[in-house]
C-alpha cells in the first residue's frame, strides 16, 4: 500500500515535471529584468557612481546625467544662448559667443573630450567642438561652466575635434568640409581640381590655467576629414585622423565620395609637426578667429587675434602618412594600449585594424610606399594591417574599449553594437540598439586605463521606444552592462538633443571637488556690490548703474526711478554664502533680455532700456525662501 | 581646617598645578562653548562657537546663514561686537592663568581652594550670562518679524538639544569648556588629595 506521503511526492514530481520548460523560460526572464531594475536603481539619498558628459548635437550644449540612474543633473550651456540661466543675453557671457562672423548664438557640438594627466581621466576640464561656426570649448568642471571658446580659422566644419594628446598637451581640430585656404570666391568645381584644402589644428592646452591658444595649422589636401584620436603610451606622439571623399567629389557626395574602395586613416605625428615648427619651417599665414575668456565671477573678455603658423607637409618628412582603410572611414579610435588603430568604414563590411607598430617598421620604405599625396605618403593597406574583424555588422563606426582585451563597436545601418576581441578578431557578442547608434562611450574609454563596467550608445533614432510625442521623437542612450563576461543592457533613456559622443567618469574623480558657492571677499568683479550698505544708483548722463544686492528676500536698492530712453544697468550681487541658494533676477517685457540666475556671491548685469513710461515690477525668479514671492519691486519709467 | 590651608602642595600636585596654568592656555585657541542648528533644508547642519573672545560659524559662513534664518523670525543678529562680555573674558582667563603660576610660587592648598571657587564663580556667571543672551535673543524679537507665532520663543537650551519649528538646536561645551570643568576637577582632586595625605600624616 502506498504512504499518503509517497503519493504527494509523485504528485508534486508530475506537476514540476510538467511545468519546468514554461517556469524555466518565464522565470529566467523575469529575474533578468527586475535584476536590471535594480542595477540602475538609485535609492533615495544615495548617488551615482558615474557623471556621464554628453554633447548635445544641434543644441549646441552638454548636458550631465548620472549613471546607471540615467537621471539628467545639469545643462551646460556651451556654444547656444540659454534663457534659463542668462548665458549669451547678459553682460558677464554674451561675449562667450563672439565669432569673426559676429555674435553666433548657436552651434552644433558633437565631441566631448576630457582631460588627461598620463593618458588617465583628471577631472579638471571637459572639451566641445563647435562644428559648424568652427570653435572649442573648454568647460571647468569645479563650477561646471563653460569657461573659454576658442574660434579655429582656417577651417570649415570643426568636426575631427576637440581630442586631446595623452596629457592634454594639445586638442586636435581638422576640417570635415574643405574649402579654399585662405577663403576665396572660387568655383565650386574647382574643389575637384585641388583648389580646397583642409587644415589640422593643433590648440596648446596651458597644463596649469587650461588657456587655450593655437599652437599651429598644417595644411592638408583637400579631403573631408572626420573624427580623430590621438595616441597612447608608444603612439603618444601621433593622432589619428580618419578621413572620406578623398574622390574629391564636389556634387551628389553620396555617390561620388563613396567610388573608391578606400579613404584614409591620416597618422599625424603633433611631435614632429612641433618640432617643424620650433626649427622655423612653419610660415606666417592669415586667418581672424576670436579667443572668449570668461574668468571666474567676472565678464567674459573677447579677444581678437589674427594669423597663425601654417606648415605644409612636404617641408615637414616624417610628419604624416596616410593609411588606406576601407571604405568611408568614420571613426578611427586607438586602443588602450595604443598599439591598434581601429577605423570604422561606415560603408565597409570589415572593420580593419592598423597596427601602430606595424606602421613605425614601414612608414619609411619606400617599398611599402603605394604613392604620395602632396607630400603626403600613401603607405600600403597591408602593411600596417593587424587584423580585419570579419562580417561584423553593417555600418561600423566608432569603437571603445574595455581594458580587457574586448573592443566594442557600433554598427549604425544594423542598429546593434558588436563586441570582439583584440588579436583575434573574433565576434563574440552582438548587442542589439534602438536604434541607428552612432558614438558609443566606456567608463573612461577613451583613456589609457579604462574603468569599464558602463557602456552608453547613443542612438540617432527611437521610434516606438517611448510614448510618441509629436513627429520629432527624443533621442536616446542606452545603457550596458559590460563588467562580467556578457554585457547586458539595463536601461535606456531618452537625452538632451542628439548626442553624438560622451565621456564617462568615475563620480569620485569630481564630486568633492565642485564648486559650492563664489566666497563674497573674492569677488572681484568691476560691479560687485559685498553689502546692502554700498548698494547704490549711479547716473551716467542718459546710463543708469544700478549697483543693486540680492539676499533672502529683498533687493536693495528697491525702487527705480528712470526716465524713457534711459539705458539701466542692474549689476545683481548675489550676497548669499549658502549652498544651493541662488537669486533669480528678471523684468516683466525686457526685450532682448532672459532671466539671470545669480549664484551666491556672484554678480552678474541684466541691460534694460526704458522704452515706454510705466511701471515695470522686477522679481526674483529662482524660489530662495518662504518669502520669495515677496522678493519684487518696481522701476517707475517718466516721460 | 587651618592647618590644610596653609599646607604646603606635594611636589606632585605643584606641578599639577603648573599643568592647569598651562592647559588654561589652550582656551585662547579654542572654542569654548558650540551650538549647532539641523533642518531638512540643512542636511549638512549649520554650527556656531563660542570663543573666549569673540563668536564664529562653524564653517566660514555658518553665522551668516544662522542670522539669515533668524532674521525671518525677527532675532537680532548674532555678531561679536554685540556681545561686550567678549571683550573682559580673555582677561577672566588670564587672572585664573596667573593665579595658577602664583601658586607655583606660594604653593598652599587654600591657593588651590581659592582656584576652585574663582573656577566656581567664572562658571557660575558665565553660565548665567550665557543663558541671559539666549533669553534675550530668544525673546526680544523685532516686533516687525515676517514670521510671528503667537507665544513662541526661540531661546536656544544651556545643554542639551531642543526642537524649535523645525529645527533642532543642541549646545553644548566645546574643547575649550571642557578643559575649564577639567580644571576644576583637577584642583578638587588636588585639595581632596592633600587632605587625604594630611591624615595620613597625621595618623
Amino acid at each position: 500500500m502506498l504512504k499518503k506521503s509517497n503519493i504527494i511526492v509523485v504528485t508534486l514530481g508530475i506537476a514540476l515535471f510538467a511545468f519546468l520548460p514554461n517556469c524555466k523560460k518565464g522565470a529566467a526572464t523575469a529575474t533578468l529584468a527586475s535584476d536590471a531594475a535594480s542595477r540602475v536603481y538609485v535609492a533615495p539619498g544615495e548617488k551615482d557612481e558615474v557623471y556621464a558628459f554628453l554633447s548635445g548635437g544641434f543644441s549646441g550644449q552638454m548636458s550631465v546625467y548620472g549613471i546607471p540612474s540615467a537621471r539628467l543633473f545639469k545643462i551646460i550651456p556651451v556654444f547656444s544662448v540659454f534663457p534659463e540661466n542668462g548665458y549669451g543675453f547678459d553682460e558677464e557671457t554674451k561675449d562667450m559667443l563672439k565669432t569673426t562672423h559676429g555674435y553666433v548664438p548657436w552651434d552644433d557640438s558633437h565631441h566631448v573630450e576630457a582631460s588627461m594627466t598620463d593618458g588617465k581621466q583628471d577631472g579638471r576640464w571637459m572639451f566641445l567642438n563647435a562644428n559648424n561656426t568652427p570653435r572649442l570649448a573648454r568647460i571647468d568642471l569645479k563650477s561646471f561652466e563653460t569657461k573659454e571658446i576658442l574660434e579655429i580659422p582656417n577651417t570649415a566644419g570643426n568636426h575631427a575635434s576637440p581630442f586631446a594628446t595623452e596629457n592634454t598637451e594639445y586638442l586636435m581640430a581638422a576640417t570635415r568640409f574643405s574649402v579654399p585656404v585662405p577663403q576665396s570666391n572660387v568655383s565650386i568645381d574647382s574643389f575637384s581640381k585641388g583648389g580646397f584644402k583642409g587644415t589640422v589644428t593643433m590648440v596648446k592646452v596651458d597644463k596649469n590655467t587650461g588657456r587655450l591658444s593655437i599652437e599651429l595649422q598644417v595644411l592638408v589636401p583637400g579631403f573631408d576629414y572626420d573624427l580623430s584620436h590621438c595616441g597612447k603610451k608608444k603612439s603618444h606622439d601621433w593622432c589619428f585622423f580618419s578621413s572620406y571623399n578623398s574622390e574629391q567629389a564636389h556634387k551628389m557626395l553620396e555617390v561620388g565620395a563613396s567610388k573608391k574602395d578606400k579613404d584614409f586613416i591620416l597618422a599625424f605625428n603633433w611631435v614632429r609637426a612641433k618640432e617643424c615648427k620650433d626649427q622655423g619651417k612653419t610660415y606666417n599665414f592669415g586667418g581672424e578667429y576670436v579667443n572668449n575668456f570668461k574668468e571666474e565671477n567676472k565678464p567674459a573678455v573677447s579677444t581678437k587675434l589674427s594669423g597663425v603658423k601654417m606648415l605644409n607637409p612636404k617641408d615637414c618628412p616624417g610628419m604624416m602618412y596616410y593609411m588606406p582603410t576601407p571604405k568611408s572611414p568614420h571613426g578611427t579610435d586607438v586602443d588602450s594600449t595604443g598599439e591598434y588603430i581601429v577605423g570604422g568604414g561606415k560603408l565597409a563590411s570589415v572593420i580593419p585594424v592598423h597596427s601602430f607598430s606595424k606602421m613605425i617598421e614601414v612608414k619609411d620604405k619606400k617599398e611599402h610606399h603605394s604613392t604620395e599625396i602632396e607630400g603626403i605618403p600613401v603607405l600600403k593597406y597591408e602593411s600596417t594591417l593587424a587584423g580585419e574583424v570579419q562580417k561584423p555588422c553593417l555600418g561600423p563606426l566608432h569603437t571603445e574599449f574595455d581594458g580587457q582585451g574586448y573592443a566594442y563597436t557600433s554598427c549604425f545601418v544594423s542598429s546593434e553594437v558588436v563586441k570582439w576581441k583584440l588579436g583575434t578578431w573574433e565576434v563574440v557578442q552582438h548587442l542589439p540598439a534602438y536604434y541607428s547608434v552612432g558614438h558609443l562611450s566606456i567608463v573612461g574609454g577613451s583613456s589609457t586605463e579604462p574603468y569599464g563596467k558602463y557602456l552608453i550608445a547613443m542612438n540617432k533614432i527611437t521610434k516606438d521606444r517611448y510614448l510618441p510625442v509629436g513627429m520629432e521623437l527624443p533621442q536616446s542612450a542606452q545603457l550596458y552592462d559590460i563588467s562580467s563576461g556578457k554585457a547586458e543592457l539595463l536601461s535606456d533613456f531618452p537625452t538632451v538633443g542628439e548626442p553624438h559622443y560622451s565621456q564617462m567618469i568615475p563620480a569620485k574623480l569630481i564630486m568633492d571637488k565642485t564648486a559650492k558657492l563664489f566666497p563674497l571677499e573674492e569677488n572681484k568683479h568691476p560691479y560687485a556690490t559685498k553689502s546692502e550698505n554700498d548698494a547704490r544708483i549711479v547716473k551716467l548722463g542718459n546710463t543708469t548703474h544700478i549697483y543693486m544686492t540680492a539676499i533672502r528676500s529683498h533687493f536693495k536698492p528697491d525702487i527705480i526711478e528712470a526716465r524713457t530712453g534711459e539705458t539701466l544697468y542692474f549689476h545683481v550681487t548675489n550676497l548669499e554664502q549658502d549652498y544651493d541658494i541662488p537669486h533669480g533676477f528678471a523684468i516683466g517685457g525686457a526685450p532682448n533680455m532672459t532671466n539671470l540666475l545669480i549664484m551666491p556671491g556672484e554678480t552678474r548685469t541684466f541691460k534694460w532700456v526704458a522704452l515706454k513710461p510705466g511701471i515695470y515690477p522686477f522679481y526674483c525668479t529662482d524660489f530662495c525662501s518662504a518669502l520669495h514671492q515677496e522678493m519684487q519691486q518696481y522701476i517707475r519709467v517718466s516721460p | 581646617m587651618k592647618d590644610l590651608l596653609f599646607q604646603t602642595l606635594s611636589k606632585k600636585n605643584r606641578l599639577l598645578i603648573l599643568g592647569v596654568g598651562l592647559f588654561l592656555v589652550l582656551v585662547y585657541f579654542i572654542p569654548i562653548w558650540a551650538i549647532s542648528i539641523s533642518a531638512p533644508q540643512y542636511p549638512e547642519g549649520l554650527g556656531m562657537q563660542i570663543w573666549i573672545n569673540q563668536i564664529t560659524g562653524a564653517t566660514p559662513y555658518d553665522l551668516k546663514n544662522i542670522n539669515l534664518l533668524n532674521h525671518y523670525i525677527g532675532m537680532k543678529e548674532i555678531i561679536s561686537e554685540s556681545i561686550p562680555e567678549l571683550l573682559f573674558m580673555p582677561y577672566v582667563l588670564a587672572y585664573l592663568i596667573i593665579g595658577a603660576f602664583i601658586t607655583e610660587l606660594v604653593p598652599k592648598v587654600g591657593m588651590a581652594i581659592l582656584g576652585i571657587i574663582n573656577l566656581v564663580i567664572v562658571g557660575l556667571v558665565g553660565l548665567f550670562d550665557f543663558w541671559r543672551w539666549e533669553y534675550n535673543y530668544g525673546h526680544n524679537l523685532n516686533p516687525d518679524a515676517p514670521i510671528i507665532i503667537e507665544g513662541m520663543a526661540y531661546q536656544p537650551p544651556l545643554l542639551g538639544c531642543k526642537v524649535m519649528l523645525n529645527i533642532t538646536a543642541c549646545s553644548y561645551p566645546s574643547y575649550g569648556g571642557m578643559i575649564l570643568a577639567s580644571s576644576l576637577v583637577l584642583l578638587v582632586y588636588i585639595v581632596w588629595d592633600e587632605k587625604r595625605r594630611k591624615k595620613s600624616n597625621v595618623v
